[in-house]
């Protein structure tokens, strides 16, 4: 089938000013040299959206899905490349953009739908399917300031989902409204893709997208990074997001970013499992047994640094087999001063037979920024366990047998 | 969070009407764009146009017991203050010196009225700009629809005004007054498309443009006779130079149809020189170099606000 977005070679850049000059004094006066950052939102991102799927658009905050979705949508115009849509887009970036809080809702209904390319003609033929779905009711023809939240967002989508779009974009928006609503937008969305349509879907949740989406793209600092059926996707995201902020794991700049984030040198010096310290060669863990890690931190001595503690125990085909962070765990942040050490004991080391890579992340507990991370590949070893038995969890399994009934033929 | 399944109790999501091999039309998203597709963009999005100007409308009077009555009560105090002003205390000697007034005024209020609130229009609708795509040209379209809807009122007024006191318009030069309203409505739109995109980069614009059309009003003859002026620019054949500014040819057509009188006997018994003695020839032939003008400046303003509006999301 023919393809229904075609994304091709687009970029997008913001200047990122120093001081945003707008007044015709500061024009003059920094006339022709205003400072500013070229900040690349999105390089040279390419694919192509099959009529009648679900794409999913992957990646943390600020990894530019938003950016490349409102290029889609034609809100931001790409610096180069260009963008192919076949048929009608609806965009649904912010439930209810353009209403007038003066204005009914049944105004509201045709001056939204209009903005979304609707002619009068077209709009009264929906229009009554649009207030349905709303459950607005007689409440239709009051202001639409007087809406609560819930109503306001109803009305919204409404609109956006009766235009009978070819292509229909959505940024993250089912996050509002009750129980009810989400169900019933998602039921929408699935009766969109069961007639066919094409849609676009832009979140930071794996959950969601493995639920709604068929393919998925995963983008990092505005670059596509990985992609293809949804599991495969997401787990391209899990892999690198355990990790910290970046995807692209990239020492260098982590490095760059610790620096200010802790205020002075902060240094994971060892990393010690069962009491042997991990440095050229790997620790031998036997599966199913105690295992404990200990994590020496070297920080200033004069400075107090609050920080928060995430470990990934990663394996050979760089899948984060087990991952916690002591911040999502809602413990207490730990005190680095001079020389810490943090442990983290296992009381069952579970993990299959291969060999593992250990990485260590500290958070800033104030800013919530990466401190240091490190990485100590191949720290460890688990042995194998009993003969016939593979995989990437070591469970203690018993095997037996019982005669249910004794039923001669 | 938990997904629910479509598919299982209920079935909402039913087919429906919808064709995925339908005949699409094919939209692209690039760098540049040409003039004939915003054209035809813009053409695509006439309701939005509509939708905007009657919102504006029915939103400026919104909760007020008057209503749209202001729109009324804003040009009439204004021709009552320079009533007084101009025919009492300075004494101008015009005849009919609301009539005079209130014609001029009426083009004049569309053309600032328009112009001035495109300026801030895209600025002023930012949210929309950031979370919606479709021709932002609209939104400063928008203003001068409704700067021509509040004209229409206030032409309601003066023709009650022209009943009252018994002025019959001049029918040989009434006809070119659609023409003359067409020509300000293309440079209005011009400006207005072009200062909205500016005002973006340089929020000055719009209080630079508050105060320039101040004297832009005073360079118009609304509140004095055009004779005042051409009597002294015909000596040094400068006149046309008085003509380049482009409300001047369609504030002179609308008095000239509905003032109609170019030489009366004034308050204190002499004749005055209000109108030149121009035949509708001459009108139509500056109205057509206007449109001419107007339709360029309007190109030169789409391809500007082009340039500028890749950026408009990420500047507001």
């Amino acid at each position: 089938m023919a393809s229904s977005v075609e994304v091709r070679g687009v970029s997008k850049q913001f200047r990122l000013f120093q001081e945003k000059y707008t007044s015709l004094k500061e024009k003059a006066i920094h006339f022709g040299k205003i400072p500013f950052e070229v900040f690349p939102a999105l390089s040279d991102i390419s694919f192509e959206v099959e009529q009648g799927t679900t794409l999913g658009l992957l990646g943390h905050n600020g990894s530019g899905k938003s950016t490349l979705l409102k290029c889609i949508a034609g809100i931001l115009t790409p610096t180069s490349g260009e963008i192919l849509v076949r048929g009608r887009v609806a965009a649904m970036l912010e439930l209810g953009a353009g209403f007038h809080p003066d204005l009914s809702g049944r105004d509201n209904i045709y001056l939204n739908a209009s903005l979304l390319g609707l002619s009068r003609r077209e709009v009264d033929r929906c229009f009554d399917d649009i207030v349905d779905f709303s459950e607005l009711g007689p409440f239709i023809e009051n202001q639409v300031k007087f809406y609560s939240s819930g109503m306001y967002a109803r009305l919204g989508f409404a609109v956006a989902v009766n235009m009978d779009p070819d292509v229909l974009l959505v940024d993250e928006v089912l996050a509002v409204g009750d129980a009810n609503f989400q169900l019933k937008c998602i039921n929408k969305i699935k009766s969109f893709q069961k007639e066919g349509r094409t849609i676009v879907f832009v979140s930071h949740s794996p959950e969601l997208v493995r639920g709604i989406c068929d393919t998925a793209f995963v983008l990092d600092h505005g670059r596509l990074v990985g992609g293809g059926p949804t599991p495969e996707a997401i787990t391209v995201l899990q892999q690198f997001q355990l990790a910290g902020s970046s995807l692209l794991f990239d020492p260098a700049r982590e490095q760059e970013r610790a620096i200010p984030a802790a205020g002075g040198e902060v240094q994971l010096s060892r990393l010690e499992v069962n009491g042997v310290v991990v440095d050229q060669r790997a620790v031998a863990v036997d599966p199913g047994s105690q295992a404990e890690m200990a994590i020496e931190v070297e920080s200033p001595p004069a400075q107090a640094i609050f920080a928060h503690f995430e470990l990934v125990i990663i394996n050979s085909e760089n899948i984060p087999v087990f991952a916690f962070n002591t911040r999502d765990m809602g413990v207490d942040a730990f005190l680095l001063r001079g020389t810490t050490e943090l442990s983290a004991r296992f009381d069952s080391f579970v993990v299959g037979p291969g060999a593992y890579s250990a990485r260590v992340s500290l958070y800033s507990e104030q800013s919530g920024m990466l401190i240091e991370v490190r990485q100590w590949d191949n720290a460890l070893v688990v042995g194998g366990s009993r003969r016939g038995v593979s995989g990437v969890v070591a469970m203690d399994v018993s095997i037996f047998a019982e005669e249910l009934s004794n039923r001669r033929l | 969070m938990a997904l629910p399944d479509a598919d299982g109790s209920t079935d909402q999501a039913e087919v429906i009407g919808y064709d995925p091999m339908r005949s699409l039309a094919v939209h692209l998203v690039r760098p540049k764009m040409s003039i004939w597709a915003r054209l035809a963009n813009i053409w695509r999005y006439r309701d939005l146009l509509r939708g905007l100007v009657a919102k504006e409308i029915r939103v400026k009077y919104k909760d007020s017991a008057l209503g749209f009555i202001w729109s009324l009560l804003n040009p009439a105090m204004f021709i009552l203050i320079y009533y007084i002003v101009f025919q009492k205390v300075l004494g101008n000697g015009i005849p009919l010196f609301a009539i005079f007034l209130a014609t001029g005024l009426l083009c004049w209020n569309l053309f600032q009225s328009g112009v001035l609130g495109a300026t801030g229009s895209v600025v002023g609708n930012a949210a929309l700009v950031k979370k919606v795509a479709f021709p932002r040209e609209i939104l400063a379209l928008a203003s001068v629809g409704s700067a021509f809807i509040f004209f229409l009122f206030q032409a309601v007024v003066l023709a009650i005004f022209l009943l009252v006191f018994g002025v019959t318009p001049d029918l040989s030069y009434v006809w070119l007054t659609p023409i003359a309203l067409l020509a300000l409505l293309v440079v209005a739109s011009g400006l207005a498309v072009l200062l909205s995109a500016i005002n973006v980069y340089m929020r000055d614009m719009q209080h630079l443009m508050e105060i320039l059309l101040q004297a832009w009003f005073w360079a118009t003859p609304v509140v004095y006779p055009f004779m005042l002026i051409a009597a002294k620019t015909s000596k040094l054949h400068l006149t046309w130079l008085y003509l380049v500014n482009p409300v001047t040819p369609v504030v002179l057509t609308f008095q000239r149809a509905f003032y109609a009188k170019t030489d009366p006997v004034g308050v204190g018994g002499v004749v005055v020189h209000i109108l030149p003695h121009y035949s509708p020839m001459w009108y139509l032939g500056i109205l057509g170099i206007l449109i001419a003008a107007g339709v360029a400046l309007v190109l030169v303003a789409l391809s500007v606000f082009g340039r500028l509006e890749g950026n408009f999301a990420e500047e507001l």
